[in-house]
């Protein structure tokens, strides 16, 4: 597999506090990497800076390189809105717009790219709500506000609203934490779904989540990327012993 | 045990005292509300038996006469706060966008700071700086430029005379924007980061960002936020008399003087020509209460069919 996305020597500051420390990863196309550690250990930050989410924050400053493909998504000249467009984000807690209905969501961010005729916004939704297993359930109240859906179901709009926009990387930030066991049940089935169109990169501190849907894990603690490698080999044999400490529960 | 008992029994004591006497304060501003109203109803009595419905249809004002009828006041009124929203809103929250989601940080928060100064000016500064100023400006320059190309228009017709139904707009404008833009501001700012992240991880820029999810997000408190200002508008009193004109008449001009009601009530209570015209203004005191009570009302009645659909709550 070719890498899709090559972090290196990232640094994050946000004003004093050094949050991600010189770190170095290659990502391959279509897997599944799991980023996990303790809370406070810098995972989300790194996940957030693939797509430059860090520009909303005044204080933030990056420094190193991201490659996505050949493109060097903090050098000057490139557009951080192209970037997001290529790299789409779920959040931890469900966030569609409430203002709008079930297709409106959908379709929210490929709006965003231009005019689009009528019969292709509705082939876009129906396959984007297809491809995240939600067609079904909300196939008859397309026109309903958002908010009226269950928690887990939200959280699978947001996924088909990333989805609708053809991005080549989806990140995941905890996308399962806020919700119940079988609503994340669902959406671990649909990471290995996805998987095969999608670059994935997905925070968890569930670390069975982990195990079960990555193929490639990075533990990180406190800023630093200590050990990163096939998740079989992480979770049985790990070579740090920070790593082992903190998959066996000694600590975080 | 019975010690425990009896602190319990005093501990009761207190909270009921409390309970009854905060029950007759809250209690006490609904009946000072009734006794105004009845009070306003009462003294206007003679008037409401004279003139009936015909009150607010006819347009014939003369104390001399004691033929009442409040028309043109009513649309002064509410044409000039109307028009006066009109204007703000659009400035109100743009200003407000600017302070929460584009200025720097500092620079929003020295025009935040600068746009609350201006909801402390008095408003009687305000009618000196309209009459001494804007109308004498609106006089030699906007009303002769707006005869000239607008003129066609039954809007922009007749004589520049300076003070108008467009100066009371104009000053009116201005001193709705603070109210406007400061809660328009303070409800962009709750605006959750969550929906904002949403649409820019869309790839939205700052502009779409704003359209998809600030604003959605946000319009039923800007809507709240303008009615407050539509209120404050129809309720202002001193710089409107200052600048309008005091002449009761329906004009489709806004180039024409005209009259609002409490500018009526300003300018002639202390020298009424007998009880029925003391009388008169007091019912149009009740009116303005009653206009006043029905913008409320409805501004209550939109948001709650607004904010009803996000029942469901979201992040």
């Amino acid at each position: 597999m070719s890498t899709k996305l090559k972090l290196d020597h990232l640094n994050i500051h946000f004003g004093a506090n050094h949050a991600v420390k010189d770190t170095s990863m290659d990502i391959a196309e279509n897997s599944v990497t799991a980023i996990i550690g303790p809370s406070g250990c810098g995972k989300s930050t790194v996940l957030r800076s693939i797509n430059r989410m860090h520009d909303m924050t005044p204080a933030a400053r990056v420094t190193g390189r991201i490659m996505l493909d050949d493109t060097d998504i903090y050098d000057r000249s490139v557009d951080p809105v192209a970037i997001r467009r290529r790299v789409g984000m779920v959040f931890q807690k469900p966030n569609p717009f409430p203002a709008m209905s079930i297709y409106d969501n959908v379709i929210a961010g490929y709006k965003l790219n231009g005019v689009l005729k009528r019969g292709d916004a509705d082939e876009i939704v129906e396959s984007s709500l297809k491809r995240v297993a939600l067609w079904d359930e909300v196939k008859d109240r397309l026109r309903q506000s958002a908010v009226e859906l269950s928690g887990g179901q939200q959280q699978r709009l947001c996924i088909a609203r990333t989805v609708a926009v053809k991005p080549e990387v989806i990140l995941m930030d905890e996308p399962a934490s806020a919700l119940d066991p079988i609503s994340t049940l669902k959406i671990e089935e649909l990471i290995e779904e996805l998987k095969e169109r999608y670059t994935i990169v997905i925070v968890t501190h569930n670390m069975q989540q982990a195990a079960r849907v990555s193929d490639v894990t990075a533990f990180f603690y406190i800023g630093e990327l200590i050990e990163m490698g096939e998740t079989r080999k992480i979770f049985t044999n790990p070579e740090k012993k920070q790593t082992e400490d903190y998959i066996t529960g000694r600590f975080g | 045990m019975e010690e425990r008992l009896d602190t319990y029994a005093k501990k009761g004591n207190g909270d009921a005292i409390f309970r009854v006497i905060t029950l007759l304060f809250a209690f006490s501003i609904i009946v000072i509300l009734l006794i105004m109203t009845g009070e306003m109803v009462i003294e206007s009595l003679p008037a409401l038996r004279k003139f009936g419905w015909g009150f607010i249809t006819g347009s014939d004002w003369d104390a001399v006469q004691g033929n009442f009828a409040a028309l043109p006041y009513l649309y002064g009124s509410v044409v000039s706060s109307i028009l006066a929203i009109l204007l703000a809103t659009p400035l109100s929250v743009g200003t407000a966008l600017f302070i929460t989601e584009l200025a720097p940080h500092k620079v929003g928060t020295v025009t935040a700071s600068l746009v609350e100064l201006l909801a402390a000016i008095p408003s009687v500064i305000y009618g000196l700086w309209g009459i001494l100023v804007m109308t004498p400006w609106l006089q030699s320059t906007v009303e002769p430029f707006l005869i000239k190309r607008f003129g066609f228009l039954p809007f922009f017709r007749g004589a520049p005379y300076g003070v108008s139904m467009l100066a009371a707009v104009f000053i009116l404008m201005i001193m709705i924007i603070p109210i406007i833009t400061s809660i328009a501001k303070e409800v962009l700012l709750a605006v959750p980061q969550s929906q904002k992240e949403a649409a820019v991880a869309l790839g939205a820029t700052r502009w779409e960002m704003i359209r998809i999810a600030v604003l959605p997000y946000g319009r039923s408190g800007i809507l709240g936020a303008v009615i407050l200002g539509l209120g404050r508008a129809i309720g202002e009193t001193m710089a409107v008399t200052m600048v309008i004109g005091n002449t009761p008449q329906i004009s489709l001009s806004l180039l024409s003087p005209a009259y609002t009601m409490p500018s009526v009530i300003a300018n002639e209570f202390a020298e009424t020509a007998g009880k029925l015209h003391a009388s008169a203004l007091m019912e149009i005191g009740l009116i303005l209460l009653f206009v006043t009570l029905v913008i409320n009302f409805l501004a209550r009645l939109l948001l709650w069919s607004v904010t009803r659909r996000w029942k469901g709550g979201v992040a």
